[in-house]
């Protein structure tokens, strides 16, 4: 049933950066605050319409990052009556979009404000080291894992060992970002990568090379989500908020129910799709979380693009680049445009540029329902959010 | 000799099973309601979420399920061991778990590898168990 508050995105923003890092000086609070007043710009509106925020990040832990809403809040000088600092690692913003529709649909909220920023690569505070030795992490740190590689690396050895697939298929995944990224002014890297490139770079946890990895760089993201209804006077070209869906199902790698399948993103992704009652056929546009290569085949399957054991044969031949059949990470992904830690924010903001249209040489033409995926942690947890062009009243 | 890795900090849930490696032992918990071994040690069984468990030394036997070769340490204190077999173990009584396989040729790990624990002191309060192919 429609009642005009059906949730809708009206409003994005992205820092820009420079070789990785931030192009303006501020600190990590002050990159959210620009890229928030940015996004409520475009839209017209203001800091002072929100009464929704939401938040995660790994700013300021041990310390004000603990209670991120309650920090940035008093840093943007609001008082929000709806927030949501849910972790789930880079898909929390995939579940904040649910959250900001459900808390919009109920009355709950007008105006939600999602945000992120990292200055990690400034800092140089990326490390592979491991993760505090204590819980369940006592069972695994000691061991000298490369976190996260580590892991992703577990599951693509696997996913090899059941299925056949090959560092060259996944190779193809970091190709077909790097020539997305290169018809994205903003991508971080735009330099020509081939297979060979990929296969040939330094090994760093067997079977992932160097170039099946994600990028190190700072990022800030703020999206804008109000309801159709409030949307219908602003400036922006709505995106209507269709369906989401979010699961984890662990932390620690030996807690992983099945290497090879993403469980959350199976669950995930079925009920994202069924809410919006769209099937793969109506997918324009797909952006899939690549924090390694790995992660995007992993993802295709589980999502239902491919049966379980062909994403590889999905990926072949470059099908996912520009002029492909299928138009995945059309920014070039955190493989190639930027990777801030948690990237799940800017997967969101290239979908809704797409459906925008408002991508110059990158535009998928006619580009009307995209697909979001987003994946934490390691391999942990998987968020799902459809969107489509329009106010779809 | 000081040991600069990471060690465990060891608590409620996890006392007896470092107690056992230290030793010599694999203990891990095994529910008294649903049969089924779990690990890592807990207060409530993930199976059946009863909380009646004991610990249950277990056989040291067990496949590699997935195994990575760290061609870089995991911070500087792990330099020294590059390459090394991070893997996770199944063990025969069904719990999966990570560790180590102890091995002069990392290449001849495989998917499907037999191993049996070893014991690695690291403090006099912790002991790794660590795993290497069986013969």
């Amino acid at each position: 049933m429609k009642n005009g508050r059906e949730p809708v995105i009206v409003g994005l923003a992205d820092a820009p950066l420079e070789g990785g890092r931030f192009a303006k000086n501020a600190s990590v609070l002050g990159h959210c605050a620009l890229v928030a007043n940015e996004a409520l710009k475009e839209a017209g509106l203001s800091m002072k319409d929100v009464d929704g925020l939401l938040t995660a990040g790994m700013w300021g832990v041990p310390g004000p990052g603990q209670l991120p809403t309650v920090t940035l809040g008093e840093y943007l000088g609001i008082m929000p009556m709806f927030v949501d600092g849910t972790n789930i690692g880079g898909s929390a913003f995939e579940a904040h979009v649910a959250h900001a529709a459900m808390a919009l649909r109920e009355g709950y909220c007008e105006v939600a404000l999602i945000v992120y920023g990292s200055d990690q690569k400034s800092l140089r505070s990326r490390t592979l080291g491991g993760r505090p030795s204590v819980l369940n992490m006592q069972h695994e740190t000691p061991y000298g894992m490369l976190t996260p590689v580590g892991g992703y690396a577990m599951a693509a050895r696997r996913h090899m060992h059941e299925y056949g697939t090959t560092s060259e298929n996944l190779a193809e995944i970091a190709v077909s970002a790097r020539k997305w990224a290169q018809l994205n002014p903003a991508a971080t890297r735009q330099d020509d990568l081939s297979i060979d490139d990929v296969m040939n770079s330094m090994m760093i946890s067997d079977p992932l090379h160097l170039l099946d990895c994600c990028l190190v760089t700072d990022g800030a993201g703020a999206i804008v989500m109000t309801t159709a209804e409030r949307a219908k006077d602003l400036k922006t070209t709505p995106v209507s908020v269709k369906g989401y869906g979010e699961c984890h199902s662990h932390w620690a790698v030996s807690e992983m129910p099945d290497l090879a399948h993403l469980l959350p993103a199976a669950k995930a992704g079925k009920r994202a799709m069924e809410m919006a009652g769209v099937t793969h056929s109506d997918i324009d546009v797909t952006q899939i979380y690549d924090s390694f290569t790995v992660t995007v085949l992993l993802s295709l399957e589980a999502l239902g693009f491919c049966k379980p054991g062909e994403g590889g044969a999905f990926v072949s031949g470059q099908r996912t680049a520009p002029g492909g059949e299928f138009a995945l990470n059309t920014s070039g992904g955190g493989l190639s445009a930027l990777h801030p830690g948690m990237f799940g924010m800017f997967l969101l903001i290239e979908a809704a540029r797409q459906l925008r249209g408002e991508c110059g040489a990158r535009q998928v033409k006619d580009a009307e329902t995209a697909l979001v995926h987003g994946t934490g942690g390691t391999l942990s947890s998987g968020a799902t959010v459809i969107l489509q062009k329009g106010l779809q009243t | 000799m000081s040991y600069d890795k990471p060690l465990p900090v060891i608590d409620h849930d996890s006392a007896p099973y470092w107690n056992a490696a230290r030793e010599g032992r694999l203990d891990i918990p095994l529910c008294e309601d649903c049969g089924q071994h779990h690990f890592y040690p807990r207060a409530v069984c993930p199976h059946c979420y009863s909380d009646k468990l004991k610990f249950d030394t277990v056989s040291g036997r067990g496949t590699v399920h997935s195994f990575t070769i760290a061609r870089r340490p995991a911070g500087p204190a792990f330099g020294d061991d590059v390459p090394y077999v991070v893997a996770l173990i199944d063990l025969a009584e069904g719990p999966r778990m990570m560790s180590r396989v102890e091995t002069d040729d990392p290449e001849a790990v495989r998917i499907g590898s037999e191993v049996e624990v070893i014991f690695v002191k690291a403090t006099d309060e912790v002991t790794f168990p660590y795993f290497k192919l069986a013969k």
